[in-house]
């Protein structure tokens, strides 16, 4: 399993802009590296990010092979009420995995 | 005559070299000790200090839940290790009261693994134990090295001193050229610091992953092209006494980040 590391506050004021911050484990194998016998690396990357707050989608991202291992993402929302913001990646062979924090808003 | 003059300068200066010997390398003064920290840039250091966004933490993350879990072993790390292992990594390499040997973190979990686990070796350069070692360094940073170099570590000093002021590999340098003599200075793109392992486990960019110190000493050897010693091998283990006697009082870090 991939370890994933998220950021989320758990409580603000309606309106606040928050920060949100996710960290997963992963090689991010480029698919252009050949090993010390000169044979190809297979690719074996994330391909799709996707954050959704109550449901709703709020940041959305593509990777490709030029992302270094171990991706890291920090973005920011409006925290418009109280709910699961979730994290899912999923991988270039459809593997999902993903994470969630809750947050309260007041 | 010019030619005979020559070749007696020759063997002159040759008598001379080996009669004083090759310069001697001095160590580093104590009050400059510094960690390879100083050498970073400013935004490596921010990457290291913060503990949310810092990738080692993945591996410090998946060594706790190692250290809890049960699966493939008779019992966990934390049944027997309920109150952490808080200042144990700071006193490794140490020699093992049972067999007399030196052991590093790495060999001592694995001991651990066997003897009171019921459980396979991990091997060295797993994610399993990468995890553990690292779970492990983190309950120490901010704790000064305080390794034991007397009685039975002795002889491992100095075999580790001996391995770091030798001359090797194609380059024909020793560890002490560039860690003693040249720290500060460039080399290619990156500046030497003084090699010292308070670090490790570290996340290095060029690994994009988290690697032991045996990993970090295997591309010092392979970058003068001299032969790596394999990981685990008790010279390695010798080196990393030797290091961490030279850097007594330097305070640990794991996860480190470094370039
Ligand atoms: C040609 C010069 C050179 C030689 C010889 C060399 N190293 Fe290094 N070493 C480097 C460079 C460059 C780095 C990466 C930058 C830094 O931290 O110094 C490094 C890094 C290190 C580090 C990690 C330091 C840190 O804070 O991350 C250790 C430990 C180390 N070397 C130990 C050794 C040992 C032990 C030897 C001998 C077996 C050795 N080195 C030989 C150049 C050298
Ligand atoms: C059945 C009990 C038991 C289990 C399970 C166990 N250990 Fe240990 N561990 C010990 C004993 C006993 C020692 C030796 C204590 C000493 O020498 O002070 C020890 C020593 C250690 C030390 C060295 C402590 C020091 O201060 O020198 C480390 C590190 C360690 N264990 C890590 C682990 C890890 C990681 C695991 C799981 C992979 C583990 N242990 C599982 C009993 C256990």
């Amino acid at each position: 399993m991939a370890s994933i590391r998220l950021s989320v506050p758990s409580k603000a004021a309606s309106g606040d802009v928050i920060e949100l911050k996710a960290l997963i484990q992963y090689p991010m194998e480029s698919g252009y590296r050949r090993g010390s016998r000169g044979e190809a690396i297979a690719r074996d990357i994330i391909t799709k990010f996707e954050c959704t707050y109550d449901g709703e989608v709020i940041f959305k991202a593509s990777f490709g092979p030029g992302v270094a291992a171990n991706p890291f993402l920090s973005f920011h929302t409006v925290a418009t009420k109280t709910g699961t913001i979730t994290f899912k990646w999923t991988h270039q062979h459809g593997e999902v995995w993903s994470d969630s924090a809750e947050i309260i808003v007041t | 005559m010019i030619r005979i003059a020559l070749a007696a300068l020759i063997i002159i200066s040759a008598c001379g070299r080996q009669s004083a010997g090759p310069d001697p390398i001095p160590e580093i003064n104590a009050e400059d000790v510094v960690s390879g920290y100083s050498f970073l840039t400013a935004e490596t250091q921010a990457l290291q200090d913060d503990d949310f966004a810092n990738p080692g933490f993945l591996w410090v993350d998946r060594g706790e839940r190692l250290f809890e879990s049960t699966q493939g072993v008779s019992q966990s790390c934390s049944s027997c290790h309920s109150d952490g292992l808080v200042g144990a990594a700071a006193t490794f390499p140490k020699i093992d009261p049972a067999s007399g040997a030196l052991i590093n973190l790495e060999g001592r979990i694995n001991m651990c693994r066997k003897d009171h686990q019921q459980a396979d070796q991990l091997p060295y350069t797993s994610d399993e134990l990468l995890s553990l070692t690292s779970y492990t360094a983190h309950q120490s940073r901010g704790m000064p090295i305080n390794v034991d170099t007397i009685g039975q570590a002795a002889k491992h000093l100095s075999a580790g001193e001996d391995y770091f002021f030798t001359r090797r590999g194609q380059f024909n340098l020793s560890c002490a050229q560039c860690h003693n003599q040249s720290w500060g200075q460039k080399l290619r793109g990156d500046t030497i610091s003084q090699g010292h392992g308070n670090g490790f486990p570290a996340y290095r960019f060029e690994w994009q992953s988290m690697g032991s110190l045996h990993q970090r000493l295997r591309d010092c050897d392979t970058g003068i092209r001299a032969e790596p010693l394999p990981y685990g091998d008790q010279t390695y283990v010798d080196v990393e006494l030797y290091l961490a006697a030279r850097a007594a009082g330097l305070k640990l870090e794991s996860p480190a980040v470094r370039r």
